[in-house]
């Protein structure tokens, strides 16, 4: 009973702020979208010049994948190469060919030197080069790297915003008095952090389903597995963010000391989560990654959408979330005597 | 109010905060139906001491009874009704959804929790606006629901922590009248002020000065002692200055 009315409560006052139910909906996927953008554009078609190529090879040459310009001097080639209009020129002095490149942007040379390299290999067809056959266990030549961090990503961002918004209303609760009020009625001290957990629980279950259902469905994220593993499992998350959140919100007097945790404590988990390849930490940091809930949500969230594992291979990651959520909400409840004995 | 007894029973009361003693061995007792009013600048320790009695703090030595109950105790909490100094209201909720989620605290459902948001709010004269956002409340309209919240589960003792502060004298006039009202049914009402002529209109005062009660009275009788023709003189006079 007076749990339901916290948990009603808490859900009146996400939907009334219009503003934080877009940031906790919109932001991530905002964000996932861009990021998508940025790791999965299409492969970079290189804009190549040709000067005084001869006849005879011209002809020969595939122009597809390329933007080609043909130029009757060297002169105009090396001004519109100034000018960003071509990636690189290849010219031929002497029927020797020579690549010039714009060479500000390393990606771009490896694509542009790429083509050209395939371009003239073409024509020495007498040499017939062997392709190795590449075999993949998961993911496929199409899998971007969007797809190998996205999972960590979906799992970042719910924490992230959980986080500072359970945090931040747990700390209005407290300057604004309304917890000495809270605590001023009968209801308990663990009804309070259950109360929370349950109307933040339930909104997060609604902004989790939308940001996976769009990362997947829509921005077409790698997915093998279960789709209700994968809210399980941010669910299981949020909830150690919420916990969290509203332990560390008693270290802060206002919003902005709030804000300040998030370098301290929800940064340093994206280096441990997985986002970088942690066999390359270096020894003396490692073991902060299993202290950080991230690493579990990481973990479990890649097994099920990269590799389309179960039950059986998350279960120990489940087991972890489970253990923080309910450290931090004994914490909590801990906590709260400070404002209340009883 | 020779008939009356204690309802609440101050014994031996001291309060340390680190090396600050913010209460000094207060004794005290409050007669049921009264309105007793702790008057003393602020810095005095009457927040301290009310949060005690509200359960929300307990002494360093010494103890409170309520009801000749030791407090705090979770069962005692409920016959409680407390105001803060801040007025501790959602401002993303309708002044409605407010009073619906803390009756709910105190078990207030259905036909009785309206019947009671109703009669709260037409004592402390906000019944037009029920269904306005409290954000669009001003800082009067606030304090008033405030108190109204602190009334919805009819609690036998209300300790309101300056109720007043803020609210311009017409309303002050009428709150005063709300108060009198509770007190005729019974209510044991607990002020703190800072204001002198608020002062008069207790039944019995307890003057407080750092940390000290250092005077308990009505405000006639504190005023005949001391010689003086105002509780203003009177706190001088007890004060030693």
């Amino acid at each position: 009973m007076r749990i339901t009315a916290l948990v009603i409560r808490i859900l009146r006052q996400i939907v009334r702020d219009k503003r934080t139910m877009g940031l906790l909906i919109f932001a991530p996927i905002l964000v996932l979208t861009m990021l998508h953008l940025v790791f999965n554009g299409d492969e970079y078609t290189p804009k190549i010049g040709f000067v005084h190529v001869p006849e005879s090879i011209m002809n020969q040459i595939d122009m597809s994948d390329a933007k080609i310009t043909v130029y009757k001097n060297e002169k105009e080639a090396k001004e519109d190469l100034s000018f960003q209009e071509i990636d690189g020129y290849l010219v031929f002095n002497n029927q020797l060919p020579a690549i010039f490149l714009e060479g500000s942007d390393p990606a771009v040379n490896g694509a542009a030197v790429k083509w050209i390299q395939t371009a003239l290999k073409s024509l020495q067809g007498s040499e017939q080069t062997l392709e190795p056959k590449v075999d993949f266990l998961h993911g496929s030549e199409e899998m971007g790297q969007f797809d190998y961090f996205g999972p960590v990503l979906l799992g970042f961002f719910v924490f992230f915003f959980v986080f500072l918004i359970a945090g931040v209303s747990f700390l209005r609760e407290r300057t604004t008095g309304t917890l000495e009020r809270l605590l001023s009625t009968p209801l308990r001290k663990w009804e309070i952090v259950i109360g929370y957990v349950l109307g933040f629980g339930i909104f997060t279950m609604i902004q989790a389903t939308i940001i996976a259902a769009y990362a997947i469905y829509v921005l077409g994220m790698l997915m093998e597995g279960a789709f209700l593993n994968v809210l399980f499992i941010i669910l299981l998350l949020s909830l150690t963010a919420l916990t969290l959140g509203i332990l560390l919100s008693s270290f802060a007097n206002n919003e902005l000391q709030m804000i300040q945790f998030i370098p301290i404590v929800v940064v340093p988990q994206i280096f441990f989560s997985g986002l970088f390849n942690l066999e390359t930490i270096s020894e003396w940091l490692k073991w902060i990654g299993p202290l950080t809930p991230l690493y579990y949500a990481a973990d479990a969230l890649r097994d099920i959408m990269v590799r389309g594992y179960g039950w059986d291979e998350i279960y120990r990651d489940v087991l972890a979330l489970l253990g923080f959520s309910i450290l931090f909400m004994v914490v909590n409840i801990l906590a709260l005597r400070k404002y209340r004995k009883i | 109010m020779e008939a009356t007894k204690a309802c609440i029973s101050i014994r031996h009361v001291s309060k340390k905060f680190g090396k600050q003693q913010v209460l000094k061995e207060i004794s005290l007792e409050i007669m049921e139906g009264e309105i007793f009013g702790l008057l003393g600048p602020s810095g005095a320790g009457k927040t301290t001491l009310v949060k005690q009695l509200a359960g929300l703090d307990i002494p360093t030595s010494g103890e409170n009874f309520l009801f000749e109950e030791k407090m705090p105790s979770l069962k005692l909490i409920e016959k409680i009704g407390y105001m803060a100094q801040s007025d501790a209201l959602y401002e993303e909720l309708s002044a409605k959804e407010n009073l619906q989620f803390f009756s709910a605290l105190y078990g207030l459902k259905g036909k009785n929790q309206q019947q009671r948001i109703e009669e709260v709010m037409k004592l402390v004269q906000l019944s037009n606006h029920l269904h306005k956002p409290v954000s669009n409340y001003s800082g009067g309209m606030k304090r008033r629901l405030s108190l109204a919240i602190a009334l919805l589960h009819e609690p036998k003792i209300l300790i309101l922590d300056e109720p007043t502060v803020g609210i311009d004298p017409v309303l002050r006039k009428s709150i005063w009248e709300a108060f009198n009202e509770l007190k005729n049914k019974g209510t044991t009402l607990i002020v703190t002020t800072h204001v002198m002529d608020e002062a008069e209109k207790c039944d019995r005062l307890g003057l407080i000065r750092d940390g000290r009660l250092i005077a308990v009275g009505t405000p006639e009788e504190l005023k005949g002692k001391t010689n003086s023709a105002t509780i203003e003189e009177a706190f001088l006079v007890y004060g030693g200055a």
